[in-house]
């Protein structure tokens, strides 16, 4: 079973190996990994898509839970929003072909960020799954380069993943 | 003051006495502020003899740990300790040199990625690349590696941290907003353990190395209950091992009564340990009559890890077996008793003697003549696994060896840092060939100290270990396992170092040979030559269950009688 699992972290330099290593040397599946800065100083957050079972993700998380630099460790099970961002270049032979793929796009409401003579650059933000069905709906017109960010997520409504301010350091 | 008078004032105000170090190029100025320092420091031959005496020093105290190396290759030496000490959760704090921050990256003479390297064998660690942080971090590593699930932390130093101009302050605030030990159990989950141990007609208690703090706690609450003890390798000693409700060690070379207790149980306690894989044989056979397993351990991430729990308490050892020995009642199970009573009597560890002098017989010997009144480490092998059955362990922190990582090597260096933890103790390293050629340089430091330290080689002339399992399970096709072709005489390396050496052969000398090591103040090396095909026994293949042990020698079953 697939997993959405948001992690908050000190910024210390290395951290990022550290989640990374430590996923890797337990042996847990990792679909994506996202790393970016939070509104509060020193303070990162980890989106982590992980495959596998309770007991894995128990594990992953108490696992997670021993790095000294991880604050919080929370599986997005609850109604949450999650997103992923993706630039597709993708060829374009002829005007016929380049019309085709714009309706595409405009279906899956994907921008248009650079045209080029034989190419066309799109941005899409979606769900992994969307972000997927986007890919595979262009691979037929020739799929030059795809960069997906991997998926971000947050809980909706009041459920916060956060440290009270005077903790953050 | 620099940044290394700033590292040592640091350890100093740590409440550090000892470090175990090796000195170079990158370190060499911590090395001179120590010259002015009062913390003593011991100089190892081989950095993984300080890392390792920084272990046993921890195990024999409860105390931290410190051992310190330069950059790239005696950095490097550390990562098998480290790894030691983090599985067998020893706080240990390391110290290490680097390259000056400028060249870090460059592949700069004896430089290496050591904070990288060492992530996954550490808890926790650092590189200062700002001086003025040194306290701060020096205080967070060392309650990283002391509280919670102890173990070790190592913190890099660029040469040009340590040299450069400390203006800050030692008063500092440890704030680690990510780490935070539960040490208090829940009161609802040691309510219902009680209450699980209330109903229980088969109980066993299973005590690891996380409650070798907690003996007095686990004391009181076996008493009070009348529950049978049975004490993993890492828990020897935390309960007595001479104790009537102790039946011994579980696992692969653990007692009979241990493994059916086991195998028989309803209900199971286990305090502070991990079940290892050497201790449960193969996981969906392990304790199949278990409807109840009350798992206490302070890191949460081992619960449920492994072992189906039914009942998990996260907490410290001294703490949760404090409340659980305040609510015990006396159990009613005789019956269990009598069971147990039997397979205790009926298959106590035993040898079958031989015309040989046997390695069982020597620790045996050892053991009666100091009455158990000595700290024991060991290397890792057949000795160690004949140490464990044959020495009983009656007091905690007194049986030191390498359960989780299984290092060779370790039994002389655990016993220089023992032996300097617990001044005025005895310490024995049972070794083997093997395993004490893999450090034996810390002859040398052992000399120089000239501790009381009493190395008795167990000499079969093989990897006895490994060539037990080519024995059994490889038709007897000893790979590369003999040693006694090219083994040195012990007792003349032992005096070349200016160490006492005796050597033994004889069975009817065994009692005088143990009378004169005890009898020399200081150091002394017993070489004993003993039985080259004896094998460990009881045996859990790996792999299997307490329903497959081979309780004898089927070699002997067959060959002997």
């Amino acid at each position: 079973m697939r997993h959405l699992v948001s992690v908050l972290v000190q910024d210390n330099p290395g951290v990022l190996q550290r989640v990374a290593g430590l996923i890797a040397r337990r042996g847990f599946n990792i679909e994506s990994l996202a790393v970016g800065r939070t509104h509060q100083p020193g303070l990162s957050r980890i989106s982590l898509v992980v495959s596998g079972d309770d007991a894995v993700l128990e594990q992953v998380e108490k696992q997670l839970n021993r790095l000294i630099e991880v604050i919080k460790v929370t599986d997005h099970a609850e109604p949450h929003v999650e997103r992923e961002l993706a630039l597709v270049k993708v060829s374009v032979a002829g005007i016929e072909e380049r019309l085709e793929v714009k309706d595409i796009a405009e279906a899956f409401r994907a921008r248009i960020v650079d045209v080029a003579k034989r190419s066309i650059i799109f941005e899409l933000t979606g769900d992994s799954q969307k972000v997927s069905n986007f890919v595979e709906a262009l691979r037929p017109y020739g799929l030059l380069e795809v960069m997906r960010t991997g998926a971000v997520g947050m809980s909706r409504g009041e459920q916060v993943l956060r440290v009270r301010e005077k903790k953050a350091v | 003051m620099n940044g290394a008078a700033a590292i040592l004032k640091a350890l100093e105000r740590q409440g550090v006495e000892v470090i175990f170090g090796h000195p170079g190029g990158t370190i060499m100025p911590t090395y001179d502020a120590l010259y002015d320092s009062p913390i003593r420091h011991v100089l190892v031959r081989h950095e993984q003899g300080g890392v390792h005496a920084a272990t046993g020093y921890a195990r024999a105290s409860g105390r931290v740990g410190v051992c310190m190396a330069t950059s790239g290759p005696g950095a490097l030496n550390l990562v098998t300790g480290l790894q030691d000490a983090l599985m067998d959760s020893t706080p240990v704090v390391a110290i290490t040199g680097n390259v000056p921050q400028h060249l870090i990256g460059t592949d700069a003479f004896q430089e290496a990625d050591v904070v990288g390297i060492t992530q996954p064998v550490t808890k926790h660690n650092y590189q200062v690349r700002n001086v003025n942080d040194i306290p701060r971090v020096i205080a967070e590593a060392f309650y990283i590696a002391s509280t919670g699930r102890p173990g070790p932390v190592l913190i890099d130093f660029p040469k040009d941290v340590q040299l450069a101009e400390f203006t800050g302050s030692f008063e500092v605030e440890i704030d680690l907003p990510g780490y935070k030990p539960t040490y208090r159990g829940h009161p609802r989950q040691i309510e219902r353990a009680l209450e699980a141990l209330k109903k229980a007609e088969r109980p066993v208690l299973m005590v690891g190395g996380g409650a070798q703090h907690a003996a007095a706690e686990i004391f009181a609450l076996a008493e009070r209950s009348g529950i049978p003890v049975i004490t993993t390798l890492m828990g020897l000693g935390a309960f007595p091992g001479t104790h009537p409700q102790c039946l011994g060690m579980p696992g692969m070379h653990g007692s009979v009564a241990a493994n059916r207790a086991i195998h028989h149980a309803d209900t199971i306690l286990a305090i502070g340990l991990r079940f290892d894989d050497r201790v449960t044989g193969k996981i969906s056979r392990f304790a199949p009559h278990a409807h109840t397993i009350i798992h206490v351990d302070i890191d949460p991430a081992e619960i449920g890890k492994l072992v189906r729990t039914h009942i998990p308490v996260v907490g410290d050892a001294k703490w949760v077996a404090g409340e659980l020995a305040k609510g015990a009642q006396r159990m009613n199970i005789g019956k269990w008793w009598a069971q147990l009573e039997e397979w205790k009597t009926k298959h106590p560890f035993a040898w079958k003697p031989k015309p040989y002098l046997q390695s069982q017989e020597v620790i045996q010997a050892f053991w009666e003549a100091t009455q158990g009144q000595a700290i024991v480490t060991s290397g890792v092998g057949q000795h160690q696994m004949f140490a464990a059955q044959f020495f009983k362990f009656d007091r905690p922190r007194s049986w030191i060896n390498s359960g989780g990582l299984g290092t060779m090597g370790v039994g002389l260096p655990f016993a220089i840092g023992a032996a300097l933890a617990r001044p005025g103790e005895l310490v024995i390293d049972f070794d083997g060939d093997g395993s004490f050629q893999m450090t034996l340089q810390e002859l040398a430091t052992l000399k120089k100290l000239n501790l009381n330290v009493k190395i008795v080689v167990l000499n079969n002339g093989f990897l006895g270990m490994v060539r037990q399992w080519q024995d059994l399970f490889h038709a007897r096709r000893y790979s590369e396992v003999y040693l006694a072709d090219s083994n040195p005489d012990f007792a003349k390396l032992a005096e070349a170092y200016g160490i006492k050496g005796l050597t033994l052969t004889d069975k009817a000398q065994l009692q005088e040979a143990v009378r004169e090591v005890l009898a020399h103040p200081g150091p002394v090396l017993l070489e004993a030559r003993v039985y080259h095909e004896e094998g460990v026994f009881p045996m859990i293949p790996a792999g299997g269950a307490a329903e497959d042990m081979i309780i004898e020698n089927p070699r002997e079953a067959v060959a002997g009688d």
